[in-house]
C-alpha cells in the first residue's frame, strides 16, 4: 500500500498536533549521535571492503588547454603500483544537484586548474599517492584562458528567467526622498566539509556498489550509470553518514566515476579520497559576485523603486548560475524594479550550490544595502525593514504563506537590546575597542521535493523507517525518528531508522533546505498509511484510531500492537510530491539577525561579540537539531564576513589558497556563544507536517548583521568582503587617548 | 617496510607498513581504527587528534613508525555506544556535532586540553602565564580552536566540555 499525496491545498489537518506522544519538536538527542562520538559511525572511506586498493586522482596543472599525454610508463614500475586510469568518461566537472545524468565529460580538454585528469591506483595509499606525484603529464596550455568575470573583453550571458524590468526605476530613483546606490562585491566560497569526497567502488560481475558521500542518491545513482554508460539497476550507492554536505556533495563527482572505472578494470575495490587540496580545486565553488543594489524611498523610508544587479561566473557550458536575487524577488516591496543577473564563462572550477546558493550572497548585499538606506533616511534599521513588508508578492500578486516576519523583527530586537544601540556611528568605545551593533533580516525559498519512505511495523511492536534520504549532519536520524514514533505511539528506541541506501525508497536527497520536510513527509504519510490499516483491523475510523506506548484503541477497545499485528509486519508507504501550493502562494522562511562586534581602533581587528537569530520555518521538528542548524549558519555568516575568500591567481586561475591554513573558515575563538529562538509557526502550505526549510535560514543574511554592526562601530562601510582588517583600518576614526 | 609495535587503548598493536604511513594512515588503513578522522593530512584541522602518551597530537602530522612502544588512545579508548565516557555523553546530550566527522578529534583533544588547565598550561587568552588555568567559554574556545568544526557547533562544543569538566571536578 501506498498513501500518496500531492501538495495540491494546504494541509489543514495538523494530526501531529494531536497526538498524545508530542515527541516531534522536542529537543531529543540523535539516535545516531552515540556511534558519532565514539568513533563508530562509518564514513565513506571507512568500510572494511576484501581486497580494497587505493587511488590517488592526478590533477591539471594548467587552466585551460590539452591533454596531450599521460606517460604511464614513468609510475607504472613504481612498487605497488596496479594501474593508470584516465579515459572518455572521467568526469570534467562534477555534477549539479538534482542534474540526474552524466555531467560533462571527458578529460583531455581542460577547462581549469586542478581538474582531475588521471587516476593512480597501488595497493597501499602510500603508493598510489606517489605514484599520482610522479605521473608525468603532458599538457598544452591555451592562452586564452578567462579569469577575471570583470574583464572588458568578456560578454557575459543574460540568461532569460533573470531579467525583471518592473515599472521605471531610473524614474524612482530620481524621484525618491532618499536613495542608495552601492555596489557590492563578493568572493567565491568553498563548502569546505570537513570529510573529504570519498567513494568506494567495488563490482561483482555487472553490479556496482558505491559507498560514497553523497547527499542525493537517487539522482546520483543515475549520474552515476549514466557516466559509466550502464543501466541505473546495476549500480547501488550507500551513503548511510556523510561528514558534512553543504552543497558539495550534491551530484556525482569525478572520484566516483574514476573509482568504478579503475575498479572494473582491475577486478578488485578502489578506494578514492580527495585530498583536502582537491576538495578546494575541483568541487563546487560558490561563484564570485558584483551586486548592485539600488533603493529609492520615501520620506516615510517606503521602498518604491528597487534594483539589484548581479554579475556572476561559471564554466562553460555549466547551466547552474548563482540565484543570487531569489529573495530579493520577494522579501521587500517598491513597485519600480530591475532585478538581474549576468554570468560570465570562466576557466575557473564549476559553480554550483552551496550553502544558501543566492540568499547566502544576494541577502547579505542587499541587507547591507538596507542598512544604508536607513542610515541615510535616519529610520531605524529594524523599523525600516517592517515598514517595507509588503502585503502581496511584489512582482506576482500572489499571497504569502505563513510569514513571522515582522515577528522575528520585534522578538529580535527586543531580546538583544536593540534600543541601547546608539544610530551614530564611532560613538562607543570601550579601551582600544569601537564597539557596534548591527541588524539583518534573513529570507529563503522553500521548496518541497517529491519523497518516498517505507515503514515497517513488526510484530513484536517496533518499527523500522527506510528511505534512501542522507542525514549530512542536519539531523534526519532524529526527526524521522521522532515522527515515526508519533504517528505509531512508540518509543524512540523501538524505532530503527535506515537511511542512504538507494535499495530503499527514493527521497529528495539533502539539499535547498526541503530535505526534512520532504523526507519527514513521506514517513508521516508512510506511517499514515499503517495507522489506516491498523484502523481497519481495529474496526474503527483511521480519524478515530488512538495509538500510544504500543496500544491500539478507537472502537471502544484497547489492543496491544503485537496482538493486532498477530505475528504480522504491516508495511506502509509514503509518497509526497510538490503540488499546486508552490504556484498559488509565496512560501518563504524568515527570521533576523543581530550582531555586536568589537573593531579593534589599532589594527582594525573584528570580534563578533554576540549574535542572536530569530527563525520562523513553520514546525520545527526537533529543537535542538534545528538550533544547531542555526548555529551554523550563523557561523558561516561569520566566516562570510570576515574571513573567507578563496584567492584565484590572475595570471593563470589557480587556487592560492586551497587548503584550511590559507581558507579560514571561522574556528571555535572566532564564534561567540550564539543565541538562537525558533519561532512557533505552522505552516499548512508548506507540507503535511506544517514544517518549512531551516539548514540554511541562518546563513541568508547572517553576515550583513556583522558587517552592519562593524559601519555602526567605525562608519567604515565595507563593499569588498570579507571584511578584513585592511579594509578597515584606513577608514578608523582617529585614535584619541583613551 | 618496518614493523612496528604500538599501545593503543591498552593493547598491543603489531604493524608492518611502509615507512611513510602516518600514524593516522596506520590507525585507519591498517589497524581497522577509523574513529579518528582524516579532514586535510597537514594538520589544519585536528580531525586527526589522538593522544600519544597523554598528550593530544596531529596524528596525520607524524608517521606511525616513530612510535615503538608509545602509548595511543584514540577515540575508540574513551568509550562506546552503551559506554560513553562523560565527555562523549555530553557531547551527544549538547549536541556538540552535527556531521560527526570533526567529533572524534574535538573529543580527544578535548580530553586532553581538559588534563592541560588542570595543570595550569596558559593559553593565549590567559590572563597570567604562571596563575590557575581557568575553564571559561573563552578559555576553552581558545584551547578548542585547532579543531575545525564546519558544521560549527562550537557553542554546543563549549558547552558538552564545560559540563563535563564541572562534573569530574
Amino acid at each position: 500500500m501506498t498513501r500518496h499525496l500531492k501538495m495540491d491545498t494546504p494541509a489543514t489537518a495538523r494530526l501531529l498536533d494531536e497526538l498524545p506522544s508530542r515527541l516531534t519538536g522536542k529537543p531529543m538527542d540523535r539516535p545516531d549521535g552515540p556511534k558519532k562520538v565514539a568513533g563508530k559511525a562509518t564514513y565513506a572511506h571507512e568500510w572494511e571492503i576484501e581486497g580494497k586498493t587505493f587511488g590517488v586522482l592526478a590533477r591539471a596543472p594548467i587552466s585551460k588547454g590539452k591533454l596531450v599525454r599521460i606517460d604511464k610508463s614513468s609510475v607504472e614500475s613504481l612498487p605497488g603500483i596496479l594501474g593508470v586510469f584516465s579515459e572518455d568518461r572521467f568526469l570534467r566537472n562534477p555534477a549539479q544537484g538534482t542534474a540526474n545524468e552524466a555531467p560533462i565529460q571527458g578529460v583531455s580538454e581542460i577547462s581549469y586548474f586542478g581538474q582531475p585528469i588521471a587516476l593512480v591506483v597501488a595497493e597501499t595509499f602510500e603508493q598510489a599517492r606517489h605514484g599520482a606525484h610522479m605521473l608525468e603529464l603532458v599538457c598544452e596550455a591555451d592562452s586564452h584562458g578567462v579569469f577575471d568575470p570583470e574583464a572588458n573583453n568578456i560578454s557575459p550571458e543574460k540568461p532569460e528567467d533573470d531579467q525583471l524590468d518592473q515599472g521605471d526605476l531610473d524614474k524612482a530613483m530620481a524621484e525618491a526622498a532618499f536613495t542608495v546606490d552601492s555596489t557590492y562585491r563578493t568572493p567565491n566560497h568553498n563548502s569546505a566539509a570537513m570529510e573529504p569526497h570519498c567513494s568506494i567502488a567495488s563490482w561483482e560481475g555487472d553490479q556496482l556498489t558505491l559507498h560514497g558521500s553523497y547527499q542525493m542518491v537517487k539522482y546520483n545513482v543515475n549520474e552515476l550509470a549514466d557516466s559509466l554508460g550502464i543501466e541505473p539497476e546495476k549500480v547501488r550507492i550507500l551513503s548511510p553518514f556523510v561528514g558534512g554536505g553543504f552543497g558539495s556533495k550534491l551530484g556525482i563527482a569525478p572520484e566516483a566515476v574514476a573509482a568504478a572505472i579503475a575498479a572494473k578494470e582491475i577486478g578488485r575495490p578502489v578506494c578514492v579520497t580527495l585530498t583536502r587540496q582537491q576538495v578546494f580545486e575541483n568541487v563546487m565553488r560558490r561563484s564570485e559576485s558584483r551586486q548592485r543594489l539600488r533603493l529609492a524611498a520615501d520620506e516615510t523610508g517606503k521602498l518604491t523603486g528597487l534594483g539589484h544587479e548581479c554579475l556572476v561566473s561559471n564554466l562553460p557550458g555549466e547551466t547552474f548560475h548563482e540565484p543570487v536575487i531569489q529573495a530579493t524577488h520577494f522579501i521587500y516591496g517598491g513597485e519600480n524594479r530591475r532585478l538581474s543577473i549576468e554570468v560570465a564563462r570562466l576557466n575557473r572550477m564549476c559553480a554550483g550550490s552551496v550553502r544558501a546558493p543566492g540568499e547566502a550572497i544576494g541577502m547579505q548585499v542587499l541587507e547591507n544595502a538596507m542598512d544604508e538606506l536607513a542610515h541615510t533616511s535616519g529610520i531605524d534599521p529594524v523599523e525600516l525593514r517592517k515598514r517595507n513588508i509588503p502585503d502581496t508578492h511584489p512582482e506576482e500578486g500572489m499571497p504569502y504563506s505563513s510569514r513571522p516576519f515582522a515577528e522575528a523583527l520585534d522578538e529580535g530586537a527586543k531580546r538583544f537590546g536593540w534600543d541601547k544601540r546608539n544610530p551614530e556611528p564611532g560613538k562607543q568605545r570601550e579601551g582600544e575597542w569601537l564597539i557596534g551593533m548591527g541588524m539583518a533580516a534573513a529570507a529563503r525559498v522553500n521548496m518541497l521535493m517529491e519523497s518516498k519512505a517505507r515503514v515497517k511495523l513488526k510484530d513484536d511492536g517496533t518499527a523500522i523507517v527506510e528511505t534512501d534520504m542522507t542525514d549530512i549532519g542536519t539531523g534526519t536520524y532524529a526527526i524521522l525518528t521522532q515522527l515515526c514514533c508519533d504517528m505509531l505511539g512508540l518509543a524512540p528506541e523501538q524505532v530503527d531508522t535506515r537511511l542512504g541506501d538507494s535499495n530503499f525508497p527514493k527521497a529528495s536527497g539533502s539539499g535547498g533546505s526541503f530535505g526534512a520536510s520532504s523526507s519527514g513527509s513521506s514517513v508521516y504519510l508512510a506511517c499514515q498509511d499503517i495507522r489506516g490499516e491498523l484502523a481497519r483491523r481495529l474496526g474503527c475510523d483511521e480519524d478515530a484510531l488512538h495509538l500510544n506506548g504500543g496500544k491500539a484503541s478507537g472502537s471502544g477497545q484497547e489492543v496491544s500492537l503485537t496482538d493486532l499485528l498477530a505475528g504480522e509486519t504491516i508495511e506502509g508507504e509514503g509518497h509526497i510530491e510538490p503540488g499546486k501550493t508552490m504556484e498559488k502562494v509565496q512560501q518563504a522562511t524568515y527570521g533576523s539577525y543581530f550582531a555586536e562586534v568589537a573593531v579593534n581602533a589599532v589594527t582594525g581587528e573584528t570580534r563578533v561579540r554576540r549574535m542572536l537569530g530569530v527563525f520562523g520555518a513553520g514546525r520545527i521538528l526537533n529543537h535542538k537539531t534545528a538550533t544547531s542548524q542555526c548555529y551554523g549558519g550563523m557561523t558561516w555568516g561569520i566566516g562570510m564576513a570576515l574571513h573567507e575568500a578563496m584567492e584565484f591567481d590572475p595570471r593563470d586561475g589557480h587556487v592560492v589558497n586551497n587548503d584550511f591554513a590559507e581558507y579560514h573558515v571561522p574556528v571555535n575563538l572566532d564564534v561567540p556563544q550564539l543565541d538562537v529562538v525558533l519561532l512557533e509557526e505552522r505552516d499548512d502550505w508548506a507540507s503535511p507536517i506544517q514544517a518549512k526549510g531551516l539548514g540554511e535560514l541562518g546563513l541568508c543574511g547572517a553576515g550583513a548583521a556583522v558587517t552592519n554592526a562593524i559601519f555602526n562601530a567605525t562608519g567604515v562601510r565595507v563593499r569588498e568582503y570579507p571584511a578584513t582588517l585592511d579594509k578597515i583600518l584606513d577608514g578608523l576614526p582617529e585614535l584619541q587617548p583613551a | 617496510m618496518k614493523d612496528t609495535t604500538l599501545r593503543i587503548n591498552g593493547e598491543e598493536r603489531k604493524l608492518s607498513a611502509d615507512t611513510r604511513t602516518t600514524l593516522l594512515d596506520a590507525l585507519r588503513n591498517h589497524l581497522g581504527l577509523t574513529g579518528s578522522k582524516k579532514g586535510c593530512d597537514h594538520g589544519q584541522c585536528g580531525a586527526c587528534t589522538v593522544m600519544v602518551n597523554g598528550r593530544r597530537i596531529n596524528s596525520c602530522l607524524t608517521l606511525a613508525c616513530m612510535h615503538d612502544g608509545d602509548e595511543i588512545t584514540t577515540v575508540e579508548g574513551l568509550g562506546e555506544p552503551g559506554n560513553l565516557s562523560p565527555l562523549q555523553a555530553a557531547f551527544v546530550k549538547h549536541d556538540g556535532f552535527q556531521c560527526g566527522y570533526c567529533t572524534p578529534g574535538q573529543i580527544c583533544s578535548a580530553t586532553a586540553m581538559l588534563e592541560e588547565i588542570k595543570d595550569n598550561w596558559p593559553s593565549n587568552v590567559s590572563g597570567s602565564l604562571t596563575g590557575e588555568a581557568k575553564l571559561t567559554p573563552e578559555e576553552i574556545s581558545e584551547r578548542m580552536s585547532g579543531n575545525l568544526c564546519r558544521c560549527a557547533a562550537y557553542p554546543n562544543i563549549v558547552d558538552a566540555i564545560r559540563e563535563a569538566a564541572e562534573a569530574s571536578s
